[in-house]
Parts: structure tokens; C-alpha cells; sequence
């Protein structure tokens, strides 16, 4: 208790505290808010949700970021609506920039298994509103790590890139920080020319079944962004799996004027998962199960998004539908009015 | 503790909508340096394009808009953090970095 709420009084203390901030470098705030139902099986939960993000530089190195996520859900029933609630930081981390190729990371971060993780659990970011079924797989349950990591890019030039990261997370049982002991880290190289990127992960348990995790990744975009394709393979020992997905983002081809249709953003995602044994409670659906994601979203000006999406389930412990729809509003602004 | 949690956060909650209310004037200042495009998620600035905004544009194609639209209407005051944020986030290069700060903020 007493370090969660340590925890919420520096989130809150960042935002204000540094005033001496250079005239580009004011602390932000960001994030988004949303509304957002899930019918699965006939089933319907409401989900209003914010999802808030501070970043403060200090000095030329230094910077603190955290994320928090805060929603309501309620579920109709015979006499009205249950619900329940759910408030927690998702990270809060201190980055020191040490040099050109390396970046020190201490606190609690996201881990960087994999791309989803890092890359697409923010709200305003992500094409669906639930991730793959695949991606508990190398999480180490939680997403998060409490310790440090290095990371950064390694070599960069016009035709290719490479980039990494390595952590060490220590075990907490913390409410607020959770975490299990592990290591891992993640390679990648990026080919600017042809817009495509693979790389791949490695993570291991270091508590319990001390559990290797393996995972890797290619993300491909065309060269005005408009059709984008990410995919991703992960591996446990109890469960492997994959999930691939495609968008088509209209508004990045210049070649026209805007109008209401190029604001469609069609999307369509494919999971599954492979069940190897039962041993561990990871996440991942306990039967081998498919699931087809159709979406279709749309991007209205001043940073609104709606999510929509049809998806179908394959398990043999039954097969289910599941309609999702939501709006998201994304800000961003500094986090007080300077000069 | 439940309790507890939930005046934490709607502390936090509070400081965001807060801030946002008093900020309003701030973005919309903002908004006066740069011209946004028609297209809702590119941005295009005033200035003639130069080859520092060039590579600050291309940095941002090839790595921020792999995950995301470009944010529309952000002061420029927070563009320096932005860029951090990015090269810590997406592993750039100190020179990206760079880059996208001059794209961001010319």
C-alpha cells in the first residue's frame, strides 16, 4: 500500500516539479480515453477507460515516463448492471541516455519480448482493442519487469539499422509492481529502403520452472505507409503460437483529396495458439484455438479513432463470436503553460 | 485499499483533465506554427521543405508511423520531449533523434 502510493505521488510530482525545462523540452502529457464493448458469446461488458502518459526530460540525458490505466466495467444483468474497476501504473521508468549507441533503463518498463508489448498495447495505438492470443507467451505474466535494462541502436546508416535490448527483472509480489525474475532481450534489424523489419526475441523464466522463451518477428510497411503488415511467432514450453495482421490506411496515399471513405482503415488480424501441456497457468486459452479478427476502423480528425471489429473463435471447448466496438480520443499537450 | 487505489488514480485523473483545461490555450497556440494538412494524419509545415525537415519527415515515416498516426495540433514546446520519448521508445539513433526534432519543430 504505502508504495503504491509512493509511486502515484512521483507520477504526480513529475508533472509539475520541473519547471526549468529548455522551451522544447517541457514535460508532456498524453494518452487516451476511450469507451469502448465487447460482446463475446452474447455477452456484453462497457468499458469506459483512460489510459494517461507522462514523459519528463530532465537535463540532456534523463528522462522519467510512466503510464497508467484506469477503467470501469459494467456487465447488464437481470436488475441493472455489475461492475467492477481497475486503476494501476503499467510502468514507471527512468531512462539515462549514457551515449550514442546506449540507453540505461531502471524501474519498472515494459518488457521488450517480442513488438506487441512495447509497441501496440497503448490504446490510441493499437488496431483492436484486445491483443493476440499468442502474447501472454514470453510476458512472464505480467508484461512487466522490475530491474534495469540496456538498450538503443547499435549501428544506423541510410540502407540498414540494428537495435537491442537487454533486461534483468527481479521478483516482486507488489500489487502495483509486479514482476517475476527473469532476463532476456531482443534483437532487430531495420531496412529503411524496403520498409521492413525482423528481429527476434529471447526471455527466461528464472523463478520456478526457470522457463526459455523464444519469439520472432517481421513487420513490413510499404513506402508511403499505407498497407502495413506485422507479424510475430513466440514459444514456450507449454505454448507456442502466432498472429499476423494487415491494415490498409488509406490517408497515407497523397495522391487524392480527403474524404470520408479515406478515412476507413480496414483491418484484419489472425491468432493461434498451441497448446504443448497444461503445466502452466500463462494466459494462453488452454485448447488449441484460432481466431480470424476482421476490423474496421475509422479515423476522424483531431486525433479520434473508432475500433470496430468482428471476430470468430475456433476452440474445442466451443466456438464463439465476438463483436467489438470503441472510441478512442487521444491527447496530447505539454504538462503546464510556459513561455 | 480498494479505496485507497481508486483516490490515487482519480488524483491522477484529476491532474490530467486539469491540465488539459488550462493547456486548451497553449495548444491551440501551437497550432498558429504549423499547417496542418487536409489529410488528418500527416503533418506538413510552412517552411520550405529543407533537408534537415526532409530527414526529420523520412525518420518519422520509416519509424514512428510503422506503429502510429502522427499526432495532430502538439505545442511545439513539447516536441524536444517527444523526440526523447521516441528515441528511447523505438531505439533511434542519436542522429534520428535529432532529425525528428528538427521535422517536429523546424
Amino acid at each position: 500500500m504505502p508504495n503504491r502510493r509512493s509511486a502515484s505521488i512521483v507520477f504526480l510530482s513529475l508533472l509539475g516539479l520541473f519547471g526549468t525545462a529548455a522551451a522544447q523540452d517541457t514535460p508532456l502529457l498524453s494518452g487516451g480515453i476511450a469507451f469502448v464493448t465487447n460482446t463475446t458469446g452474447g455477452k456484453t461488458t462497457y468499458i469506459p477507460l483512460i489510459q494517461p502518459l507522462a514523459a519528463v526530460p530532465l537535463g540532456n540525458h534523463f528522462m522519467v515516463e510512466s503510464r497508467a490505466i484506469v477503467l470501469e466495467q459494467f456487465t447488464p444483468n437481470s436488475t441493472g448492471y455489475d461492475h467492477s474497476h481497475f486503476a494501476a501504473l503499467t510502468y514507471l521508468q527512468g531512462d539515462y541516455i549514457a551515449s550514442r549507441h546506449l540507453t540505461v533503463v531502471g524501474g519498472s518498463f515494459l518488457l521488450p519480448f517480442g513488438t506487441y508489448n512495447e509497441r501496440l498495447t497503448p490504446l490510441w495505438i493499437g488496431n483492436f482493442q484486445d491483443e493476440s492470443l499468442a502474447e501472454p507467451i514470453g510476458q512472464m505474466g505480467s508484461g512487466i519487469g522490475l530491474g534495469g535494462q540496456v538498450r538503443g541502436s547499435l549501428y544506423s546508416s541510410a540502407r540498414t539499422s540494428f537495435s537491442y535490448s537487454a533486461w534483468f527483472s527481479a521478483r516482486s509480489a507488489n500489487q502495483q509492481f509486479s514482476s517475476r525474475r527473469s532476463s532476456g532481450g531482443r534483437g532487430s534489424f531495420y531496412f529503411p529502403e524496403q520498409r521492413l523489419e525482423i528481429g527476434a526475441s529471447y526471455g527466461r523464466l528464472l523463478q520456478g520452472t526457470h522457463e526459455n522463451f523464444v519469439g520472432a518477428y517481421l513487420w513490413w510497411q510499404t513506402g508511403d505507409g499505407g498497407f502495413r503488415v506485422r507479424s510475430e511467432t513466440m514459444r514456450g514450453e507449454h505454448a507456442y503460437g502466432y498472429w499476423f495482421e494487415g491494415d490498409y490506411r488509406p490517408l497515407h496515399d497523397e495522391s487524392g483529396p480527403v474524404n470520408f471513405m479515406r478515412r476507413f482503415e480496414p483491418v484484419f488480424r489472425m491468432n493461434q495458439t498451441f497448446r504443448i501441456d497444461n503445466a502452466a497457468s500463462d494466459g494462453v486459452p488452454a485448447q488449441n484455438t484460432q481466431q480470424a479478427d476482421f476490423g474496421l476502423d475509422y479515423n476522424f480528425p483531431h486525433n479520434t479513432r473508432i475500433l470496430s471489429s468482428y471476430s470468430r473463435q475456433f476452440s474445442p471447448a466451443g466456438n464463439v463470436n465476438i463483436w467489438e466496438t470503441g472510441m478512442v480520443y487521444r491527447f496530447l499537450f505539454p504538462a503546464w503553460k510556459g513561455h | 485499499m480498494i479505496n485507497a487505489r481508486l483516490k490515487i488514480f482519480a488524483a491522477v485523473l484529476g491532474v490530467t483533465l486539469a491540465s488539459g483545461g488550462c493547456l486548451l490555450a497553449a495548444q491551440n497556440d501551437s497550432q498558429g506554427t504549423k499547417q496542418e494538412s487536409n489529410q488528418g494524419n500527416k503533418v506538413h509545415h510552412t517552411m520550405p521543405a529543407e533537408t534537415g525537415q526532409q530527414e526529420g519527415q523520412r525518420v518519422f515515416a520509416e519509424n514512428c508511423s510503422r506503429c502510429h498516426n502522427a499526432p495532430q495540433g502538439f505545442s511545439p514546446r513539447i516536441a524536444g520531449t517527444i523526440s526523447r520519448h521516441m528515441r528511447v521508445r523505438a531505439n533511434l539513433s542519436a542522429e534520428d533523434e535529432r532529425a525528428l526534432l528538427r521535422f517536429l519543430n523546424p
